[in-house]
């Protein structure tokens, strides 16, 4: 193979770098290793009930089959100069991939021979017959031999050819197969929300009625869906480049147009849905909110408070305690009625209750500074979720068994109950507060103590000089970070009807914090993206997402993400200008080396 | 009259090594003062001790203060206050190793140095009150104004820019701005000049009288160039191993005998 390879690099392009055979066996191998992975934790089986288009591919497919794709356009992606625009995939790098490809196929053959006999299972207790029925489609060794190494070998060659192919027709297939899958996965929303507008005809084209695509609309999708992604190749970032750089008015008027159309999606969209989906929007919009406090006190203020979910509790539990009729020690029995003064005096006793934790947990934790401020935080966040589980307050919140029956809350003149059973209701309920934190958060950036939050973040004993009280600034923080946690809170008792210690654990801290981190910290789409992908798609802590095939590797999918995005893109998915900033700072300096226009230059010229 | 400010017996110890010795030191309203002395001599720490800002050694949790003397600046004993106090009464500082917010644009670094001068809080800006938006006005009029000080050097299109894509001198410009910034009646510069080009070393001479003369600031600089502190001094005062060697005009000074000896002396032992 090798002669092919050598043969293959004409004069010119000689300045790409030559395949070297023991970095493709080390991809190859490592592919193979994740499949096997893959395959031992028991996804590739899991998954394979979910039908995605009928009757050719499942979920459990794609799981195993991106392997040699991804490796296959890896390994081939080093054969390109950095410099290299691409455009036609040489041979080499076709080759390249292939042999990673089939390297993978054949470790994962090697695996499965293995744990055929059995002599595994002790240890992974997926790895049962079906497994290997379904790794050598039910027709013994010998063909998943052809099927792994050959069929691999084909996969990996693509994904080299990929790397190779210009920008824009990678663009366009990798839209083709992304637009498709994701259709696929959110069968459940797309039909939905088709069926309620009297769509239902195309959802009948694109699905079965028992699930899964059909080809033709699998075809019809990936098609259009390729044409598209070549037509505005880049226009969205494009157009949002050209947005951030307007200056004042015609800014405003973008970001008035972009607000009211966020406002009408949430009123109309929650009526476009079914109360299944309704129901994942819910928990969408709940993390959400959370996200968006936890973004002021993070992502503001750069305070890594692991403990946020403490303030959660504290507003579910101050809601339940004032309204379920079974409260243990103090039943007040206050109906949520936000159209009587009951409401208010709930509502109002929840910010007082939020500020007041605040005030409580923030003022010793606040004069730390980085990682203590994390692990102290992280603490007082178990400490109040095990003073709510124990003996000595249960006469109060009663312990593990929480407080129960907690009654929907109502627009009483309007005759409108909001409860879990409705989640329809619940999603207006929390977008009220969204839209608040939103509103909240935008005007706290662009004020007097944004800037002081940014000025913080940046240089604590600087911003201490500048004349800035830094704990007092802090607090306040932490405090509207709290206020905006416990709102989520009061929703939640809501939405649930009952509270118990056991969902505020440490883990919902932790998620909110990944929606924050994954989504884009320090800017509201960004959160908004953040929890519509992880707590929609996957799920929240004990809420199921979109796949709820995923409810069991969730975990794992959360910290695969996490480390991904820490590596390949740390300012998130929709980052902050200025955060990109921070993270980019010697790009920039480059670039604007490399551009005199506006450049760091010397001040000489301008004398 | 008494001075603006007054320190006197300021002591501080790093360890076993005396960084101040036991200062004493004055400053009348509407001065120059240079500090000067060899590397090491504690020009950094003395300027720290007054700002509030002395590093923290280790073990204790409190904030670090003087070992013993006091520092009274109008009338208050600011010794052991905290930083943002104390440039609340009106003393503000740069860095010698410029120490901008880099990220924030020029014109939010000069805004952001306004916080202790106004008092805007959470509900003004969430319910966006005349009086917010009026402050927020004057804040970003004033932040420009500060700017404009510079000439056009800080100005127009510089605005928006982060920090961090400065040239050298313009980050030293824009940490002074922002020390101007926070309305202060006394403004300590270490090392205004470090780094920057003869050009550029005489125009900031120039801005440090006009300091003084326009702003009506008092200032006491750190230096190394001989020629500014020329200068600008009205008076010069020479530190060495952590005590005053000598104080006066800067001929007085340049010909003192103990002046020459500190700094050839420290020469001959940096040479050994
Ligand atoms: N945090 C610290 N811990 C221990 N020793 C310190 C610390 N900071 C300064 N020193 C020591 O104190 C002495 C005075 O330092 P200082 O930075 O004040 O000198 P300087 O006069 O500003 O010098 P330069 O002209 O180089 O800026 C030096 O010997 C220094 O090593
Ligand atoms: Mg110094």
């Amino acid at each position: 193979m090798a002669t092919v390879v050598e043969s293959a690099l004409p004069g010119p392009e000689l300045a790409k770098a030559a395949p070297n055979p023991a970095k493709i066996a080390r991809r190859g191998l490592l592919g193979g290793l994740v499949g096997a992975f893959v395959i031992a934790i028991g996804m590739f089986q899991t998954f394979d009930g979910r039908i995605l288009i009928v009757p050719v591919l499942s979920l459990g497919f794609v799981a195993l089959y991106w392997v040699p794709v991804l490796f296959g356009f890896l390994a081939s992606s080093d054969l390109r100069a950095p410099s290299d625009p691409g455009g036609r995939p040489s041979v080499a790098q076709v080759a390249v991939g292939a042999s990673t490809g089939a390297l993978a196929g054949a470790a994962v053959w090697l695996f499965g021979l293995i744990f055929s006999t059995g002599s595994l299972s002790d240890i992974f207790i997926r790895l049962t017959e079906r497994a290997s029925e379904l790794l050598t489609f039910g027709r013994g060794f010998g063909f998943a031999l052809i099927v792994l190494v050959g069929g691999w070998a084909l996969l990996g060659a693509i994904g080299g050819a990929l790397a190779g192919a210009s920008p824009r027709l990678r663009h366009a297939l990798v839209g083709a197969v992304v637009w498709t899958f994701g259709a696929a996965v959110l069968e459940l929303v797309v039909e939905d929300v088709l069926d309620e507008v009297g769509l239902s005809f195309v959802s009948r084209f694109l699905y079965e009625i028992n699930g899964g695509m059909k080809i033709p609309g699998a075809i019809v999708v990936m098609v259009l869906a390729g044409l598209a992604s070549w037509a505005f190749r880049g226009g969205f970032s494009r157009a949002r480049t050209r947005i951030r750089n307007l200056e004042g008015p015609a800014r405003r008027k973008y970001g008035l147009i972009g607000g009211a159309g966020a406002l009408v999606v949430i009123v109309v969209l929650p009526m476009l849905l079914g109360s299944l989906v309704n129901e994942l929007l819910a928990n969408v919009a709940l993390f959400l909110l959370m996200g968006l406090g936890l973004n002021i006190v993070i992502g503001y203020a750069g305070l890594l408070d692991l403990g946020y979910v403490a303030f959660f509790a504290v507003g579910a539990y101050t809601t339940a305690i004032l309204t379920s009729p079974i409260s243990p020690r103090f039943a007040p029995m206050l109906t949520l009625d936000f159209t009587t003064i009951d409401g208010w005096i709930i509502f109002g006793t929840v910010l007082l209750a939020a500020t007041l934790a605040g005030i409580l947990i923030g003022t010793p934790v606040i004069r730390m500074r980085g990682d203590y401020l994390a692990i102290v935080t992280l603490g007082f966040g178990e400490i109040v979720r095990i003073l709510f589980l124990s003996d000595w307050l249960a006469p109060t919140f009663g312990g593990a068994q929480g407080v129960r029956q907690i009654p929907p809350a109502e627009l009483g003149l309007v005759g409108v109950e909001i409860a879990g059973i409705n989640p329809q209701s619940i999603v207006y309920f929390v977008a009220v507060f969204v839209v608040i934190a939103v509103y909240v958060s935008y005007r706290l950036s662009k004020s007097r103590l944004g800037r002081a939050w940014s000025a913080l973040r940046e240089d604590e004993s600087v911003a201490e000089a500048m004349g800035i009280d830094t704990v007092k600034v802090k607090l306040l923080a932490f405090v509207i970070g709290a206020i905006l946690a416990s709102f989520a809170g009061m929703v939640f008792a809501v939405k649930v009807g009952s509270v118990f210690p056991n969902s505020f654990a440490l883990l919902v801290s932790i998620i909110v914090l990944v929606v924050v981190i994954v989504g884009g910290m320090g800017n509201i789409p960004g959160v908004a993206v953040g929890a519509l992908v992880l707590i929609g798609v996957l799920g929240g802590p004990t809420q199921p997402g979109v796949l709820q095939e995923f409810q069991e590797f969730k975990l794992l999918i959360y910290g695969a993400l996490l480390v991904f995005m820490m590596l390949k893109r740390p300012e998130g998915l929709l980052p902050s200008v200025r955060r990109s900033r921070e993270l980019h700072q010697d790009e920039f300096l480059q670039d604007a080396w490399l551009d005199p226009a506006d450049a760091t230059e010397s001040d000489e010229d301008r004398a | 009259m008494t001075s603006m400010l007054s320190i006197s017996q300021l002591a501080k110890k790093f360890g076993g090594l005396q960084a101040l010795g036991g200062i004493d030191f004055q400053v009348d309203e509407g001065e120059i003062v240079s500090v000067i002395g060899p590397n090491g001599a504690g020009k950094t720490t003395f300027f720290n001790a007054i700002s509030g800002m002395l590093p923290s050694t280790g073990s204790s949790d409190h904030r670090p203060v003087p070992d013993t003397g006091s520092i009274v600046f109008r009338g208050n004993d600011i010794t052991s206050l905290p930083p943002s106090d104390i440039t609340k009464l009106g003393i503000a500082r740069t860095f010698q190793n410029v120490r901008l917010f880099p990220n924030m644009t020029v014109l939010e670094n000069a805004m952001v140095a306004q916080h202790c001068r106004t008092s805007k809080g959470v509900w003004a800006t969430i319910f966006q009150t005349p009086s917010f938006r009026r402050e927020e006005e004057s804040i970003e009029r004033r932040a420009k104004e500060v700017l404009d000080f510079f000439g056009t050097r800080l100005a127009g299109y510089r605005h928006e820019q982060p920090a961090f894509m400065l040239s050298y001198a313009n980050r030293r410009r824009l940490e002074i701005a922002r020390a101007i910034a926070t309305d202060p009646a006394l403004v300590l510069l270490d090392e205004p000049t470090a780094g920057m080009n003869p050009k550029e070393t005489l125009e900031l001479t120039g801005l440090i009288t006009r300091m003084r003369d326009e702003l009506g600031l008092t200032v006491v600089l750190i230096e190394h160039a001989m020629p500014v502190v020329r200068d600008v001094s009205d008076r010069v005062v020479v530190l060495d191993h952590g005590v005053q060697i000598a104080e006066g005009s800067y001929e007085d000074v340049s010909t003192n005998e103990d002046v020459i000896e500190a700094y050839l002396g420290r020469d001959a032992e940096a040479t050994s």
